[in-house]
């Protein structure tokens, strides 16, 4: 029997812009298995967004295509399903909470009717019940005065009630796997507790698979138990929550790692990775990372690393970790892909 | 001595709450009430506090982007709440906002370009040319790059969306700059890099910031006091490092408490809040806090404590104090 629940097979997802093809999701590979939280962690436009909204079947089409690799949920390739088996999967077996909250909510509807259809697509249950429902759920994610702001439109709520508003539609169905992209953003930090509380009960009592896309370490320190770092739309390393945030093997995770503010010291300059992303583009050769990293040799602009599997489950994609380059980290094992 | 830019004196914002079929006003929602504070030239004001206690009304209220119900706007001497449209549109050259939802904030079907550009236009630089370089240049300074500009907002990534909104405003080297949750959607490097754009940007230009956001650490880094919002007003006041080294208000020990650390190791103890978060529209008699607060005593329940200075330079509502 697989514990499998989601695993994604060389994902690539390519925007078709006039200015020319952007390979946003450059090759993707993760599982998620049954009752795991698994964090997401990368630069800002490093394609997290893409790689969950490719798993829905969201990627607004045109410009944007999967143009290769596959899905697999259970035992379905989605990217070949049907948009009527994607319409029984969205929000029942797979629910996700988008970045933006305002991108799914209608600004011309009631948050309650948007929550009232959005129940009674998937269960047959009357108006009142669903709207009872909706009411129960929204004092659960922790908003006052719920069946007032049941009543208002998207507008008239503050930010992090209109996320709360997404996190408790996504909660509504029990589904199998919850794809939450920045979920706690606009939340306070005691809110934010409760709502990795919730989470954290769904995972564990219903057995729900999380996929936590959030650039939040404290967060993942939180409540994941194993950590996907991407950049520039490619799987750079993987490991326990522990592993990554304690020892990163990656230069660009270590850069990460050093960016952040930290309330104990006192200095006035942050750290940052020098400097940016450049234009996504095909055709790249070598280390994404190259012109940035500051480790960075020959073959580094000349070759593409390979996911390089190191002990206990954990990955990089960095030469340092091949043997025959007489390596700072050591460990460097087989070289699986790329 | 630097010199107040910002004074905010009473600044009350309720929204009507309608109800029934004739969508009549059934009650008040009240966003912000009676919150005062003033901030120099050159300082930067962290605001922090619960989701919904009024951070982003009061924001907008300050640049009558809502109309304040009650209070006064002091900025640069001048109280701005009588000032006509016209008057306030040449304003909002020196005032800008960084709105906390950059997709609702972004015009879609604007490019980058355009959209950056504009407050350029409006303020007078009419020179395409000049707008472009320009455009190209501040899309830089937030970690873009010059081929974005051509592209719609659509097409970009969360973080980079509020990267735009960044960029639009700081075109017009304004005095003064409400950030809302500006950099909430960075990853940790693009957030440092920005973080400390801002700071420069201050020491060179002696801008201004009001600073909210519900990241901490983040907080504490950039600013040099932290005011403390619950329902609808400030509750505590101070240096940064007073109020995190020593906070007063039981509501601001049980949101430092509560504040995740990216260590595995650290595990704290954390204040849990027991109770329901009070309405706005019909908030607790005496101390809005006294639902959820583990120090409640009787008076609470009674009589609203005032917003005091118990110590130098430190303000607190709360009745442990009086
Ligand atoms: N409709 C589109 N057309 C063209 N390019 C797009 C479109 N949508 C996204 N992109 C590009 O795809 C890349 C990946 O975007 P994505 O939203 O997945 O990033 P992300 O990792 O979620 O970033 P963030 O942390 O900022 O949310 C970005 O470079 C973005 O500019
Ligand atoms: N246009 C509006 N009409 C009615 N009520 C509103 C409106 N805008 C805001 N409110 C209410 O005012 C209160 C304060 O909202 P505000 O957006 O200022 O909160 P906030 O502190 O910024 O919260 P967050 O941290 O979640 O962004 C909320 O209860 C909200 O529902
Ligand atoms: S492969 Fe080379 S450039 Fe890439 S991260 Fe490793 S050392 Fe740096
Ligand atoms: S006034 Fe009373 S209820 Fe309010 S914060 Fe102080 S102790 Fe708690
Ligand atoms: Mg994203
Ligand atoms: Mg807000």
């Amino acid at each position: 029997m697989s514990d499998i629940v989601l695993e994604l097979k060389d994902l690539h997802t390519h925007f078709f812009t006039d200015s020319g093809e952007v390979p946003a999701v450059d090759g993707v590979s993760l599982t998620v298995n049954k009752g795991e939280v698994v964090g997401i962690v990368g630069e800002s436009g490093c394609g997290k967004s893409v790689t969950s909204l490719s798993v829905m079947q969201l990627v607004p089409n045109p410009p944007g295509r999967i143009v290769g690799g596959e899905i697999n949920f259970k035992d379905e390739n989605l990217v070949n399903a049907s948009n009527k088996r994607m319409k029984q999967i969205r929000g029942n077996e797979i629910a996700m909470i988008f970045q933006e909250p305002m991108t799914s909510l209608d600004p011309l509807f009631k948050i309650g009717n948007q929550m009232v259809e959005g129940i009674r697509l998937h269960e047959k249950v009357s108006k009142q019940e669903a709207r009872n429902r909706s009411i129960e759920l929204l004092k659960l994610v922790g908003i006052p005065r719920a069946d007032e702001v049941i009543d208002d439109y998207p507008h008239q709520l503050s930010g992090g009630m209109r996320q709360r508003v997404m996190i408790a539609m996504s909660m509504a169905c029990n589904p199998e796997l919850l794809i939450a992209d920045e979920p706690t953003t606009a939340l306070d930090v005691t809110i934010q507790a409760q709502i990795l509380d919730l989470m954290r009960n769904l995972n564990k009592e219903k057995d729900t698979a999380i996929m936590l896309i959030t650039h939040d370490l404290g967060v993942v320190a939180e409540i994941c138990d194993r950590v996907v770092v991407m950049y520039a739309g490619q799987v750079i390393e993987e490991g326990t929550t522990r592993e990554i945030l304690k020892a990163p093997n990656h230069p660009y995770t270590k850069g990460l790692i050093r960016s952040l503010p930290n309330m104990k010291q006192k200095e006035q300059k942050l750290y940052s990775i020098p400097g940016t992303v450049p234009k996504p583009k095909m055709g790249r050769i070598g280390c994404r990372f190259a012109p940035r990293c500051e480790f960075a040799f020959d073959r580094c602009f000349q070759e593409d690393p390979a996911l390089y599997q190191l002990e206990n489950g954990r990955s990089s994609r960095c030469f340092l970790n091949d043997k025959t380059e007489g390596s700072l980290t050591g460990n460097g094992e087989t070289i699986v892909g790329n | 001595m630097a010199k107040p830019l910002l004074e905010i004196n009473g600044l009350k914002k309720y929204f009507d709450v309608k109800g029934g079929v004739f969508g009549r006003k059934v009650g008040e929602v009240k966003a912000v009430d009676d919150v005062s504070f003033t901030v120099m030239e050159g300082e930067i004001l962290g605001i922090v506090g619960e989701s919904g206690c009024g951070k982003s009304t009061t924001g907008k209220s300050i640049l009558r982007l809502i109309e304040p119900t009650e209070g006064e706007v002091k900025f640069d001497d001048r109280d701005i709440t009588g000032l006509d449209e016209d008057a306030m549109r040449k304003l909002r050259g020196d005032m800008q906002i960084i709105f906390q939802d950059p997709y609702a904030s972004l015009n879609p079907r604007h490019t980058v370009e355009k959209i950056v550009g504009e407050p350029l236009l409006v303020h007078g630089m009419t020179s395409a040319g000049k707008r472009k370089e320009r455009v190209k240049e501040l899309l830089e300074v937030v970690g873009l790059s010059e081929y974005h500009a051509s592209r719609y907002p659509h097409q970009f990534s969360g973080g980079q969306r509020q990267r735009i909104g960044i960029a639009r405003a700081l075109a017009n080297n304004p005095k003064l700059i409400i950030c809302d949750e500006p950099v909430s959607a960075l990853d940790v490097s693009v957030q440092s890099q920005i973080l400390n754009l801002m700071e420069e940007l201050r020491e060179e230009f002696n801008l201004t910031y009001v600073f909210i956001a519900h990241d901490l650490s983040v907080v504490k880094h950039i600013s040099h006091r932290v005011g403390v919002m619950y329902l609808g007003r400030m509750v505590e006041l101070t240096d940064k490092d007073k109020l995190y080294d020593d906070p007063k208000h039981p509501y601001t020990q049980a949101l430092l408490s509560a504040v995740p650390t990216p260590d595995p190791d650290e595990k704290r103890e954390r204040v849990i809040l027991e109770g329901d978060v009070p309405s706005p529209s019909n908030p607790p008699t005496g101390c809005a806090f006294h639902t959820r607060c583990p120090q409640a005593m009787d008076i609470c329940k009674e009589v609203r404590p005032r917003f005091e200075e118990i110590e130098d330079n430190h303000f607190v509502a709360c009745h442990l104090y009086t």
